[in-house]
Formats: structure tokens, C-alpha cells, sequence
């Protein structure tokens, strides 16, 4: 109960970026009920196929029919369960290499952190979805693979901010007292560093989270992600392009729009978390 | 001093080698040392005699050991040797199809990035100047929102604008069809202009507007935001207040303003050129550029692992090369880099 009252006041106090926040709380929970309850939402079955095909938006069909005949609005809402689905996955796991790697390197030092930081390094400075379409591409398109390939391009994101952030708090005062006292590097890094990390990884996530959205859909707009006739944003897109210069533009334009409406919501709750713990992003 | 400067970038330009080494190691085990054949992927499930696919193997170099294969591939592609294609069609030299495409993606983002620093300067100026009013909020959405463009969805969205509804812009491809263009550097503008085509010339460039301005828009955010934010800090420094004092005009106050917050926008440009070139393989397949992005796209149906690796370890060549210009232009202007 407590806790409830304190995140609602950390979300509605009258502070610099409260609209964002607000705005992309909302636009994020809307999904997440969405994928929920999508057999109650989505009026028509997603991947069901009928003869009223590239029908335009009207009361009957929201968002149109694409070239099946499939209602466009119930494949987006569908949809909405493969984006989280992947992203979560893909977040959980890079977050779970990356966090401890960038402790252990930012708090030992030495060899092993200049061998990471070299290699982490290398695969930030290159280009994400390449990396992940390599990846995609080896392990079959599926959900679960298309999370371990984002998973793996993100991974570095988490190592270098938590590698600094360990190497600037290892020298401070709390910390020194903690080995003062005969505390375990365990526990230092566990009991000590981790906590204060904690605001710093909330703005990390959220911002990667709408970088990784974007990374889904560009995987499956190359046909790497899903394979049809499961409903996805991005692979919706590259279904409809060839019908776009046919002026059928709703096969494309609301999956597309639910891509950025949801990336968008993770990077305004980024910006404003950031701007409350005032630091720096990226 | 100019001593300086060269060994500076004779060993900046060393620390590519690790960088290509890590990178082309990591691709090597997922594409060779991962479950899977490569050549079992490209024939896929049909009939084929053993001794074919022996001789496949051979051809591929995939009947060594790893480490042979590792060490084997390492060193011809120093020597320019990407390996050869597994399909459609077999054996063809990887080089001769990056050598065509490397020019299309080179082109493409060169233009794309010069939109991308041009509008990122001008609406974070725009939103620094005007800070904290109306036009400086929009300014941070514009950020954002170009930020979260995706591109296959932008691109599309221009190309039925302009393609279809005033059909005033070509939505695929590099050149028309009927236009004859003598190549030589492989960058299409060049060409033309070197040749003076006036017709090719045209052509070209009305084919670049609108993927490069796709690619150009969705990273200009992340300049806005730098340039404002430090365009702020400068903007507050006592030798602006000076200038004013002085009764500079305030455009060129704006101007000297803008030389000294600039110097930082340089570092992020080594980085957005990264996203750049993903961003690339989108554009590109929006568009149907014939550049390396499809041609890694093309290469994926045919599950052609050989290709695929060699375009990536290209690609990190590239990239390599760009983060050593960056950081040469950057030593060079900024009087605090010691060499």
C-alpha cells in the first residue's frame, strides 16, 4: 500500500516532464491491456481470411482488410502480444548479462575489464540491427529467437553505463567503509553499488526497450521475426508495401503507427525519468 | 606537430584491427560454429547427391577444420577476399557484388547524413534561442518523434505522398530505366557530374530525395537535441555576454555561439553512423536500393551464410574507418586533444 502511494506520487507530482510521463504511462498500460485482453478486443479473428479483401476503414473493419480479407485493426491488436512478448525476453536477458558483467568489470578492473570493455565496445559501435539480423538469421524466424538476437545487441547498452557508474561509486565513501568493516566483494557489489545503480538501469530499460521495439519491427519488416500468418507490426508492413502505390495506404499506415505510438510511449517515460534524476542519457 | 598528428593516426588507425577482429570472431561463431549447415541451409530439404555436396563443402572451404576455416577466411579477406556466394549463383566472388553495392549505400548515406546534421542543426539552434518558450518544446518533440520514425513506415508514407498521390517523385531504385550512365566511381552523382550527364545527373538526384531525406529526418533528433542542449550551455557563457555588450549582432553572436557547441555534435556523429547504416538496410529495402543492406536482405532467403559474412565484416571495415575520420576531425579541432 505504501508502495502504491509513493509511485503515484512519483508520478503525478507537479514536476518538469510530468505530461510525458504521464503520456506514455498511459499509451504503455493501453498496449499491455490490449495484449491482454485482445480475444475481447479485436472484433474478427486475425488470421481468418475472408472475400471482403482491401475493404478501406469503416465502421465495419476500423483500420480496413489487407489482401486476405483479415480485419487490419484485430491483426493490431494481436499483434501487440509478439512486440511485448519479444521485447520483454529480449530486455530480461540483456539486462541479465550486461548488468553483472558491467559490475564485475567497472569494480575488479584490470584485465578482464579492458578484455570486455574492448569487446562491449566493439559491438556497440556497430551497427544493432545488422548485428541482429545476423543473428535472426542463423536461429529461424521465431519470437523467442528474435528476443536472443535483440538480447544480444543490448547487452553492451547495460555493460557501459553500469561499468562507469560502478568504477565513479567503488571509489566513495560507503563503499571504502563496507571493506572497511570486512564486507565480501559480493556483497559490495550486491548490497552496495547495485541499489544506487537502480535509477540509472530504470532510464537505461525504458530507453532501450524503445530502441528494441523498433529493432522488432525492423527484424520482422525483413521477414526475420514471425512466420505468417501470426499477426506482427512489422511484418503487417512489409505484406502491405507492394499494395501501397495501389493506394491501399491503411495496410501500412496503423501498424506503423502502433510501432511508433508504443516505442514513442518507453522514450517519453525515459526523458522524464531522466530529467528527474537529472543525468545524462546515452 | 605534424609529426603529432601522423602517428596519431597511424595508431588510431591500428585500434581498427581489434575492432574488425571482435566483430568478424562473433559473426564466425554464429554463422559456423552454431548448430547448423550452412549448405544443408541453402539446398534446403531437396534431393542432392552426397559427392554435390562435397564439392560444395570444398568450394565454401567448409571441409577444414574451424580454426583452419577461421584463420583461412581471416587472412584472404586482408587480401580483399570475401569468399565466394553458395547460391544464385554459386561460387561468384563476394567482392564483385560489394564492390557494385558499397557505392549505392555510400551515396545514400552520405546524403542522408548531411540532411540529418542539417535539420538537427537548425531546430536545435532554433529550440536553444527560443528556450523554454512554445517553439522550443516543439522543437524537443520534433526530437523525439524523428527519434521513434520508423523508417520503413516513413519512407512508405513519401513515397505514397509523393510517388503516388502527386506523383512527382521516383519511389524505387537509383536511376530510370532509359537513363545510360557511364560508371565509374559507382557513386551515380559523381558520375554524372564527371561526365557531364545533365539527364543522369537529374535523374539521380530525384531518386535520392526521398530516401535520403527518410534516413536523414528519423537521425536528425538525436543532433537536435545535442546542439540545443549545448548551445544553451555556450549561450550562457560570459564571452557571449561580452559580444553582446559589445552590440555584435546577434546572428553573429548565434554564429560563434554554434562553433564552439559544434565541437562535441562530432563525437556523436561517429556514433549515429552506426545507426546509420542500419537504418540504411531499412531504407534501402523500402526503397529497392541496390545497395549492401538488400544485398544482405537478398541473401537471407537463400540463407547464403558465405555472403552474409563477408558483407558484415565489410561493414565493420566501414565502420572502423568512419570512427578513425571521426576521431581525426575531432583532434584536429579541438585544441584540447593531445596526440
Amino acid at each position: 500500500m505504501e508502495l502504491i502511494t509513493k509511485v503515484s506520487h512519483f508520478i503525478f507530482e507537479k514536476k518538469p516532464g510530468r505530461g510525458m510521463l504521464l503520456f506514455g504511462l498511459v499509451i504503455v498500460l493501453a498496449v499491455i491491456l490490449m495484449a491482454i485482453f485482445a480475444p475481447l478486443i479485436a472484433p474478427y479473428d486475425p488470421t481468418a481470411s475472408s472475400s471482403d479483401s482491401f475493404a478501406p476503414p469503416s465502421s465495419q473493419h476500423l483500420m480496413g482488410t489487407n489482401r486476405l480479407g483479415q480485419d487490419v485493426f484485430s491483426r493490431i491488436v494481436w499483434g501487440s502480444r509478439v512486440v511485448l512478448y519479444v521485447v520483454f525476453i529480449a530486455t530480461m536477458l540483456s539486462m541479465s548479462i550486461g548488468i553483472p558483467l558491467g559490475l564485475i568489470s567497472g569494480y575488479y578492473g584490470g584485465k578482464i575489464d579492458r578484455g570486455l570493455s574492448v569487446i562491449m565496445d566493439s559491438i556497440y559501435a556497430f551497427p544493432a540491427l545488422i548485428l541482429a539480423i545476423v543473428i535472426a538469421v542463423v536461429l529461424g524466424p521465431s519470437p523467442i529467437n528474435t528476443a536472443v538476437a535483440i538480447s544480444f545487441v543490448y547487452v553492451p547498452t547495460y555493460f557501459r553505463m553500469v561499468r562507469g557508474q560502478t568504477l565513479s561509486l567503488k571509489g566513495q565513501l560507503f563503499v571504502e567503509a563496507a571493506r572497511a568493516v570486512g564486507a565480501k566483494h559480493r556483497e559490495i557489489m550486491s548490497k552496495y553499488i547495485l541499489p544506487n545503480l537502480a535509477p540509472t538501469i530504470l532510464v537505461v530499460f525504458t530507453l532501450s526497450v524503445a530502441d528494441a521495439i523498433l529493432t522488432e519491427a525492423g527484424l520482422s519488416f525483413l521477414g526475420l521475426s514471425v512466420t505468417p500468418p501470426t499477426p506482427d507490426w512489422g511484418y503487417d508492413l512489409r505484406v502491405g508495401q507492394p499494395f501501397l502505390l495501389d493506394g491501399y495506404w491503411w495496410l501500412v499506415f496503423f501498424p506503423g503507427i502502433a510501432i511508433m505510438l508504443l516505442a514513442m510511449a518507453f522514450a517519453l517515460i525515459g526523458e522524464a525519468l531522466s530529467e528527474r534524476i537529472s543525468l545524462g542519457t546515452r | 606537430m605534424a609529426r603529432g598528428v601522423g602517428q596519431y593516426v597511424v595508431i588510431r588507425g591500428l585500434m581498427i584491427i581489434p575492432t574488425v577482429l571482435i566483430l568478424y570472431t562473433i559473426v564466425f561463431i554464429f554463422l559456423r560454429i552454431l548448430p547448423g549447415d550452412p549448405i544443408l541451409a541453402v539446398v534446403g530439404t531437396k534431393n542432392i547427391a552426397p559427392e554435390q555436396l562435397e564439392h560444395l563443402r570444398a568450394m565454401a572451404g567448409l571441409d577444414k577444420p574451424l580454426y583452419v576455416q577461421y584463420f583461412d577466411y581471416l587472412i584472404r579477406m586482408f587480401h580483399g577476399d570475401f569468399g565466394v556466394t553458395l547460391a544464385f549463383p554459386q561460387g561468384k566472388p563476394v567482392w564483385e557484388y560489394l564492390k557494385l553495392r558499397f557505392p549505392a549505400t555510400l551515396e545514400l548515406t552520405i546524403f542522408a547524413f548531411t540532411i540529418s546534421v542539417l535539420l538537427g542543426l537548425i531546430t536545435g539552434v532554433i529550440g536553444a534561442i527560443k528556450k523554454g518558450s512554445k517553439i522550443d518544446t516543439s522543437m524537443r518533440i520534433y526530437s523525439i518523434v524523428a527519434y521513434t520514425l520508423f523508417i520503413p513506415w516513413f519512407g512508405m508514407m513519401l513515397q505514397y505522398l509523393f510517388g503516388v498521390h502527386f506523383h512527382i517523385l521516383p519511389t524505387s531504385g537509383r536511376i530510370s530505366p532509359g537513363v545510360e550512365l557511364h560508371r565509374m566511381t559507382g557513386l551515380y552523382v559523381l558520375d554524372s557530374i564527371l561526365t557531364t550527364n545533365k539527364e543522369a545527373l537529374i535523374s539521380t538526384l530525384k531518386h535520392l530525395v526521398l530516401p535520403s531525406f527518410t534516413l536523414g529526418v528519423v537521425l536528425s533528433g538525436a543532433y537536435t537535441r545535442l546542439v540545443r542542449n549545448n548551445m544553451v550551455d555556450v549561450l550562457s557563457q560570459d564571452f557571449i555576454r561580452a559580444y553582446h555588450a559589445r552590440g555584435v549582432k546577434d546572428w553573429k553572436v548565434t554564429w560563434y555561439a554554434l562553433k564552439n557547441a559544434f565541437i562535441p555534435v562530432i563525437t556523436l556523429m561517429g556514433l549515429q553512423f552506426a545507426i546509420l547504416l542500419g537504418g540504411a538496410v531499412l531504407t534501402e529495402t523500402t526503397f529497392n536500393w541496390p545497395g549492401m543492406g538488400t544485398f544482405i536482405v537478398d541473401r537471407i532467403d537463400y540463407r547464403d551464410y558465405n555472403a552474409i559474412q563477408g558483407a558484415v565484416v565489410f561493414f565493420a571495415f566501414f565502420v572502423g574507418v568512419i570512427s578513425l575520420i571521426v576521431d581525426i576531425v575531432y583532434a584536429l579541432l579541438d585544441p584540447r586533444v593531445k596526440y
